[in-house]
């Protein structure tokens, strides 16, 4: 007996609703875009999972787009994260909640 | 694929990003997201894509992990507060995924075994790379300069 198809899925949304939950209950920023890099992961794993399970193209267009995902989740992580280092130096914080205005 | 390696891979990958979802240090949580990361890498190498997988493994810890542990020693002064924990995002992560899962157990066509498959070679990802794909990797190539130019004018410090 192999894997199928249901439990590569099944996997990526539970990583996905990990991702989720750390983005929506922490207040640090940092844990928030650690949940949304996690969130982008997990799409990676289905693109990859049908990939792998459905017809096989040539060229390979889930493993394609996997990759261009994660190139671009490379450059949000340091947008992102930037964006931490540059709001922290204002605000002297890292908790979103104390984050209300967005003039400098 | 072998049933046993996928369910040990499934639960480091989910009890690291549980980890990383809920421990209290930043930098604890910064590592385990680093391991759930590496076991991603596991699932990509289990079902063929060994290319992707090493990429993965490249960008993510070697660049997205160093950068947030950076940032965890940068804004340091704040780390050691408690900034506290919503409990509304657990009853919607939760419902998110009580969801998808019941919709992907109705969904009969997901039920299939992998077919056999060629194995995917780093010749056939670069010369679609090279030959379909090439304005969407210039594009990207854009993009990632452009991002970090302005991650670097972020960061600049001001002079008064």
């Amino acid at each position: 007996m192999t894997p199928t198809l249901q439990g590569f899925l099944i996997a990526s949304a539970a990583l996905f609703s990990i991702g989720l939950l750390a983005a929506l209950s922490r207040r640090h920023a940092i844990f928030i875009l650690i949940g949304i890099e996690m969130m982008l992961a997990a799409a990676n794993l289905n693109f990859i999972a049908f990939w792998r399970f459905g017809q096989q193209h040539q060229p390979p267009v889930g493993v394609m787009i996997a990759l261009f995902s994660i190139a671009i989740a490379a450059a949000e992580a340091a947008v992102g994260l930037a964006i931490v280092i540059a709001v922290y130096r204002h605000y002297r914080s890292t908790n979103v909640d104390e984050f209300n205005q967005l003039r400098g | 694929m072998n049933t046993g390696a996928f369910i040990a891979i499934a639960i480091v990958t989910l009890s690291a990003a549980m980890a990383a979802a809920t421990l209290r240090k930043l930098m604890h949580a910064a590592l385990s997201f680093a391991l759930a990361i590496v076991g991603l890498a596991a699932f990509f190498f289990l079902v063929g894509a060994e290319f992707v997988g090493l990429a993965l493994v490249f960008i993510y810890i070697g660049a997205v992990a160093v950068l947030i542990v950076f940032t965890i020693l940068l804004t340091r002064r704040d780390v050691e507060k408690d900034h506290g924990f919503k409990w509304g995002g657990v009853v919607i992560a939760a419902a998110v995924f009580a969801g998808l899962t019941w919709s992907i157990l109705k969904t009969q066509s997901t039920a299939i075994v992998a077919p056999q498959i060629r194995a995917l070679t780093v010749k056939q990802i670069g010369q679609a790379l090279m030959t379909t794909y090439v304005w969407p990797m210039q594009c990207v190539g854009l993009l990632l300069t452009a991002a970090l130019i302005g991650a670097l004018l972020l960061v600049i410090e001001e002079k008064p």
